[in-house]
């Protein structure tokens, strides 16, 4: 028996609707009681000042392990997501191999148990090779343990592939991700099609080249009665036709990052690749249409969408540069400066997107610190102000747009399972690898 | 037109784009060019500006013209030049472009003229070299000496900027030509219409300050300088009109559209053209055409940029020795 004590915290729970002071105990990797706990315990964290919060749960990472390893590997990507405040992320299927196979998904979490910092749990490929042509074995891959499917940023584009897998994934109550675009529009472009990419000489990919592989999805979904997710939603028209599906009865879900809630197409003019992503950075009106689904909860959550590279890889020519953003380790004060400060969400709101309802949409019994679940808990510091130093992340990615940026909160402890793996800008794992 | 020695103070490292030049700065050059001009009439074809300094010419991209002009111009200021076009050499190797320049400048380059399929390229080697940065034309972005030069040729016609409609015709969306031509015409006054296939007209470019027309007959009356722009087929990916003959049909310039042109009106095109596309050959070759005027003013506005930024240089030296 041992057991951890965090004492005199915000806690934070909205699985409970709960936003109080109080003590959390951990006893034996479970949350033993909240509120006004009295007794012993082994251990104490002092968390006066502190949010005490439900791990915070990532639906969308890129990990490159195995394949691109010099972009990431499960080690550094897993110690990146504890630094940022994740006891858990699904990860991505697109390494080389794909994880389109039960052994693919194995090695995924055998990689997480020997890193031993947060949860990896795998998305399976939806289609073999992430091909779009071919339905990958999603029953092997479920007991292998993949949570989701998505074939990472390659779009489902034939709509009889997306039919057939939200018809067979019911069968196992799991969640197809798709990417929403049509790859016709936005083919060769870099950037958000508007005013900007005019102004630059960038090629554009338009709105609507995201809207309509929603639109389409969604009439899937409503046929097939299937769950859907679509992933990092960017564009008014994507909210306004989720928001009727979901008044409809329609199975969906959908998520937005951070950096599309913060920053518009207007930073390209830097011409710099830290700004190249997919989907892309768009314009104002769009940012202020994610904001107002964020509110009235038509966008169920936020991830990181982390997509990390190596430097020589992003500093290249724009085109040449690949799209993305490592952004685990900046979901935090992100989302405080985007959402928190001008209150646009509150606390019991942001911890809701960024952990209890990702736990909902990946079916994990998670998210929550009602007693006896397992003890995932993040503590957030909310005022501490630090400088964003990309030299200073735990992924090999440092392909960040916040370089410099002097941001507040960020994760002071997690606890996974009911270890402490990360305390202080430093990670259990490497200052005793035996932990 | 002045000819005096101007006397102002050029303050900038790199030439990227007209976007973030000034009327003051692009009227600089163009009075520079002017007096280059004046001095050639008056069979001073060699200075000594540049003695002693290296110009780098890094085409990543084909280029004929500007690369010769840009050669030329650097040679009649006496500077020595050193070619690079990544065919053979070590971009094929996998070298990355920066280290491409870095490797070069490493040689003691003082300037380096950059012509390369990606916008931003010369942006990006800006903030890696130590050598000023010339764009010599940067994908579909901005190509601020062909648009020197349009301009130089037609204040030279017309005497000033100021009120004169020109109009820019044909793929403005691929066109960085046409990009650098309406900063630096509104910056100067002029009115500007650009023409062509909608397909081939982004709408938000009237945020530019710009004028759509899609029917050229019926803004050549009100034109005083029009601008053919080439079609830039290896631009595009996908088709956006149906077919050469209807763009021709619609866009091309032949004798009879271009009487209906207001009275004087001066055709530019910032070549290579294509006859029988963009212009027939009656009018490439007529009375209202100043294509090689362009051209040998392309010289000399190039001529006043690389001696400018030289200008510059040898002001921060001299500040660094004091």
């Amino acid at each position: 028996m041992t057991s951890l004590l965090i004492r005199g915290g915000r806690l934070i729970d909205p699985s409970q609707n709960l936003d109080r002071t109080g003590d959390l105990l951990i006893r034996d990797g479970v949350i033993a009681g909240a509120g006004d706990v009295a007794g012993h315990a082994d251990e104490v964290i002092e968390a006066e000042g502190l949010i005490v919060s439900p791990g915070l749960i990532d639906l969308h990472a890129a990990l490159r392990d195995p394949g691109d390893e010099e972009d990431e590997t499960t080690y550094t990507g897993t110690a990146a997501a504890l630094a940022g405040g994740f006891s858990s992320i699904a990860c991505l299927p697109d390494t080389t191999p794909a994880i389109d196979n039960r052994a693919a998904a194995e090695f995924a979490i055998l990689q997480a148990a020997r890193a031993r910092n947060c949860h990896v749990y795998p998305l399976g490929a939806v289609t073999k090779s992430l091909k779009g042509e071919e339905l990958a074995e999603m029953g092997q891959l479920v007991d292998g343990g993949a949570v989701g499917f998505s074939d990472g940023k390659h779009p489902l584009h034939n709509a009889e592939i997306m039919r057939r897998a939200l018809e067979y994934s019911r069968m196992f109550d799991r969640p197809i991700f798709n990417f929403p675009e049509v790859e016709e529009l936005s083919r060769s472009g870099v950037m958000h099609e508007g005013y900007y990419s005019t102004l630059l000489g960038l090629r554009g990919m338009p709105a609507a080249a995201e809207s309509i592989m929603v639109g389409r999805d969604l009439a899937l979904a409503e046929m097939t009665d299937g769950k859907l997710h679509v992933t990092t939603i960017t564009v008014t028209n994507s909210v306004k036709q989720i928001q009727q599906a979901k008044e409809a009865g329609v199975k969906v879900t959908c998520s937005v990052t951070p950096h599309h809630l913060t920053l518009d197409d207007s930073t390209l003019q830097s011409f710099d690749s830290a700004f190249k992503v997919n989907p892309p950075l768009r314009s104002r009106d769009h940012i202020d249409s994610l904001i107002r689904g964020l509110k009235d909860g038509t966008i169920d959550a936020i991830s990181s969408d982390h997509q990390p590279y190596s430097i020589e890889k992003k500093r290249n020519e724009l085109d040449q540069a690949p799209f993305g953003i490592a952004g685990l380790e900046t979901v935090l004060p992100i989302c405080i400066q985007s959402l928190i400060d001008p209150g646009h969400l509150s606390w019991l709101q942001l911890i809701d997107k960024l952990s209890t309802r990702p736990a909902a949409i990946l079916g994990l019994s998670k998210g929550t610190l009602k007693e006896n679940s397992t003890a995932d808990i993040t503590l957030i510091d909310p005022h501490v102000e630090w400088t964003i130093d990309p030299k200073q992340f735990f992924s090999r990615g440092r392909n960040t747009p916040f370089e410099g940026w002097t941001v507040k909160g960020r994760a002071h402890t997690v606890i996974v399972g009911g270890e402490v793996r990360y305390y202080l800008g430093q990670i259990a794992s490497r200052i005793n690898p035996a932990v | 037109m002045s000819t005096e020695r101007p006397s102002r103070v050029w303050n900038r490292k790199h030439i990227l784009g007209l976007e973030e030049l000034s009327a003051e700065e692009i009227t600089q050059i163009l009075d520079q060019a002017a007096e280059f001009k004046q001095q050639t009439k008056e069979g001073v074809l060699k200075l000594n500006s540049l003695r002693g300094k290296v110009v780098a010419n890094l085409f990543f991209e084909p280029s004929t013209r500007t690369r010769t002009s840009f050669g030329l111009a650097a040679k009649r200021l006496s500077a020595d030049t050193v070619d690079f076009s990544p065919s053979g050499s070590s971009l094929s190797k996998g070298e990355t472009f920066i280290d491409t320049a870095k490797n070069i400048e490493a040689m003691g380059v003082d300037q380096v003229v950059v012509r390369h399929m990606t916008p931003g390229a010369p942006h990006l080697l800006s903030k890696h070299l130590k050598a000023s940065v010339l764009n010599a034309g940067d994908g579909t972005h901005e190509h601020p000496t062909q648009a020197l030069l349009d301009i130089f040729t037609i204040r030279e016609q017309k005497g000033t900027l100021e009120g004169l409609t020109v109009t820019l015709v044909g793929d403005i969306l691929h066109s960085r030509v046409a990009r650098s031509n309406i900063w630096g015409l509104k910056k100067l006054g002029a009115r500007v219409i650009v023409c062509g296939p909608s397909t081939l007209i982004p709408r938000d470019i009237t945020q530019l300050g710009v004028e759509i027309s899609y029917d050229l007959d019926a803004v050549l009356p009100e034109t005083d300088c029009v601008n053919l722009l080439r079609v830039q087929f290896e631009r595009q990916r996908s088709a956006f009109f149906p077919s050469i003959r209807e763009y021709a049909h619609l866009f091309g310039l032949n004798t009879e559209r271009a009487s209906r042109g207001k009275e004087g009106m001066v055709v530019l095109a910032p070549g290579p053209i294509n006859r029988g596309v963009e212009l027939s050959t009656e009018v490439a070759d007529g009375p209202h055409s100043v294509v090689l005027d362009q051209v040998t003013n392309g010289l000399l506005v190039r001529m006043s940029c690389l001696y400018l930024l030289n200008q510059y240089q040898d002001r921060q030296a001299e500040r660094g020795d004091s």
